[in-house]
């Protein structure tokens, strides 16, 4: 039986590799329902990626003037913004907290605490060490003023979300029109890029449904929205680019440190690697 | 070997005092340093020393964690971010951690395949399988219970899955899950007993882990030949021979965990565990760690819960069987020319049946067009991973003991050396 069993057998084995590498890639693709995210090229991509301070600089300008309106960023204290790698970061400031940047933009906000004679809430100027302040009291205050849907916090957006930034940058610039035969309630926004699925909401040839879903937040950024301080041209486009490198850094600060680590670990690794390899011909030879 | 003598020669005055009163310089000289090894063994068997280093580092990771992670539906989110953010080095120590389970799981599966393609689970190594086996389960355990700790929505959802899965046994499933879950949902007194068992089991690992070394010992390891060690000339003492060789499979294993944890340590996971836990909204798509989704696809394959639920357990328990299953008199599937293959097609049924765990039950894998109403039709993931099934219980329960039974094997090497002697011959024409 041997040998018609074994050709069987490895003919059966590689047809089985064959059609799983042909058939994999489309039965993939098919996971996803809204349209394949755009990637504009960031600048912390790759293993060489590091943050471009002021893609950061320009991402917490809008961060501040228009997502802040809503969303908390509660992880996320002043001080970061001066930390090595952040968008404030100055060589002159080992010491993130005497940034006079990162003091005079604390200065701007105000943190809540308990007044030790009274007992009562007072509000006082907030200091490097405070966190983020959020945009509502608690989750039912942000529902309430959201239609229902509380806005997610932006701490750790970008590794939230399948697709990462580039999913993140494309929702800012996938608004559109809502096809016609989309029955959405205006309150709802229809965006080409939402991972959803609009079987139910669509009215039209039901073999033809568009790829995409709704969301809550009407469109947050449009062309000249926020100025730039640094002269940089304010497209939807490049808002949308900067807030998402300001989101990626928010949630991964630690990047470039990581990757630096990185390389020195493996190079590490290779050298000793060559010369555990010497040691180990030296040791085998003639015992093989 | 056991009838290995000792050779520990005490040097010095404090090596001798020692030695008369607790001999475990003795016994570290005698497993580690003068132990026989076989001379013919290849780079899969460096899996064993890459898998104690795999549990070294899980456990001083995990330990520096512990001091900062927080236990509490409330706060352990959090927690794990403060480690990421502001602990120094903390994102190392959690990257390394986080990674180090999906490198722990990579490693075990190719010493289990490696135990399995050179028939290491035959006698007399049966309990040394067996121990293998025990580890493997208590480290499923463990890496479900530590999923579960960050307390993201996929750690949540995880969580209330598989604990639910008890709740398929009839009549006293119900209070074992009230049990086990502390509680009719799981919530705070879950997260601090799963904290506590994953703290815990890892050392049950370690001392499980001694006696499989302890058993490898006795009976000696087995090689690619699966012929035992004959004579003095079938052996090189394990330092510095295996030693290096060893060293070499743990540097290239590390280049690997290291590019994992410096340039992609979020490829293995999922996004929606950053998000925090949210009992009121379910994920669209839940779906446990990759190492875990083979059985993911058998529990989902069988349409009927308990039945779902009792295939994925005896998926794991026929491992345990495997020393009992295999008939065939010839260890090293390198001389079994019909099993060899049969062998390939299950570890292509394994690979297949983790695709299938992460993908939607009523995907198509083929697409055969559409129906009359116009609903594509072809074969559902759920179809393809109902075959796959049938092939892995099939593979240990029909064809591992009927091959056994039938097959002719090719002529075995006299020795170890012989088969050496023969290879190297032959590589030089």
């Amino acid at each position: 039986m041997s040998s018609f069993l074994t050709n069987s057998l490895k003919l059966l084995s590689g047809a089985i590799v064959a059609v799983a590498l042909v058939t994999s890639a489309p039965a993939l693709a098919a996971g996803g329902h809204g349209r394949k995210p755009v990637d504009p090229g960031f600048s912390f991509e790759g293993p060489f990626g590091t943050f471009d301070q002021g893609a950061l600089q320009r991402g917490y300008k809008v961060y501040r003037e228009v997502c802040s309106a809503c969303h908390s960023m509660k992880l996320v204290s002043f001080r970061n913004l001066g930390q090595k790698g952040g968008p404030f970061y100055d060589p002159k400031y080992k010491n993130p907290n005497d940034n006079p940047v990162v003091k005079q933009i604390a200065s701007e906000f105000e943190t809540a605490e308990i007044d030790p004679d009274s007992g009562d809430e007072v509000m006082r100027k907030s200091t490097p060490s405070d966190r983020f302040p959020s945009p509502f009291k608690n989750d039912e205050a942000a529902k309430a003023s959201n239609g229902g849907a509380i806005p997610p916090d932006l701490s750790v957006i970008n590794k939230a979300r399948n697709g990462h930034a580039p999913y993140i940058y494309s929702i800012l610039i996938g608004y559109e029109p809502k096809p016609v035969g989309l029955e959405i309630p205006d309150t709802q926004h229809y965006n080409a890029y939402v991972a959803g699925s609009l079987a139910t909401q669509w009215k039209g040839d039901p073999h033809h449904v568009p790829a995409g879903g709704v969301l809550a937040m009407p469109p947050p950024l449009t062309d000249g929205r926020v100025t730039f301080d640094d002269g940089t041209p304010s497209t939807l486009k490049q808002q949308a680019k900067d807030v998402t490198t300001f989101l990626e850094w928010a949630g991964d600060p630690h990047m470039v440190a990581r990757k630096q680590t990185g390389f020195a670990v493996i190079l590490f690794l290779i050298l000793l690697g060559g010369v555990v390899y010497l040691a180990y011909r030296q040791t085998w030879k003639g015992h093989h | 070997m056991s009838d290995h003598q000792s050779t520990y020669q005490p040097k010095t005055g404090i090596e001798k005092w020692l030695d008369s009163r607790l001999p475990i310089v003795r016994l570290a000289y005698d497993s580690f340093i003068d132990y026989p090894t076989p001379k013919n063994l290849n780079y899969w068997w460096t899996f064993g020393a890459i898998l104690s280093l795999c549990l070294g580092i899980q456990i001083i990771t995990g330990v520096v964690l512990a001091m900062h992670y927080i236990a509490s539906t409330d706060h352990a989110f959090n927690s794990i971010e403060r480690i990421m953010r502001d602990v120094n080095h903390g994102w190392l120590i959690r990257y390394i951690h986080s990674n180090g389970a999906s490198m722990f799981f990579f490693a075990v599966y190719i010493h289990m395949f490696r135990g399995l393609y050179y028939g290491s689970y035959k006698a007399p190594r049966e309990v040394l399988w067996l121990l293998g086996c025990v580890i493997y389960f208590l480290m499923i355990a463990t890496a479900f219970m530590g999923y579960v700790l960050p307390w993201g929505q996929m750690s949540y959802y995880g969580a209330v899955v598989i604990t639910n899965l008890i709740g398929a046994i009839p009549v006293v499933g119900p209070s074992i899950l009230i049990w086990l879950q502390g509680g009719f949902s799981v919530d705070q007194p879950t997260l601090n007993r799963f904290f506590s068992l994953h703290y815990l089991l890892p050392f049950v690992i370690a001392g499980v882990t001694v006696l499989h070394i302890w058993a490898l010992h006795v009976t000696g390891q087995n090689n690619p030949t699966g012929v035992e060690i004959k004579s003095k000339e079938d052996t090189v003492p394990f330092t510095p021979f295996a030693t290096i060789k060893d060293a070499m499979g743990i540097i290239l294993f590390l280049i690997m965990f290291a590019v994992f944890v410096f340039f992609a340590p979020e490829v293995l996971g999922h996004a929606d565990n950053y998000v925090p836990a949210n009992p009121l909204q379910t994920p669209a798509h839940i779906v446990p760690e990759w190492y875990m989704l083979p059985f993911y696809a058998i529990l989902r394959a069988i349409p009927d819960k308990l039945l779902g639920v009792i295939a994925m357990f005896a998926a794991i328990a026929v491992i345990f069987a495997l020393p009992w299953l295999d008939t065939s008199k010839v260890r090293s599937m390198r001389y079994r020319p019909v099993m060899r293959w049969f062998y390939v097609l299950f570890a292509i049924t394994c690979v297949a049946l983790g695709w299938c765990g992460g993908q939607l039950p009523t995907d198509l894998v083929i697409s055969f067009g559409a129906d009359k109403a116009g609903t594509p039709i072809g074969l559902t993931v759920t179809t393809l991973s109902q075959f796959l099934t049938a092939y892995y219980f099939a593979f240990f329960l029909i064809i591992m003991p009927w091959i056994g039974l039938k097959e002719e094997p090719l002529p075995l090497p006299a020795s170890i050396s012989e088969a050496v002697l023969a290879a190297h011959s032959k590589k030089k024409g």
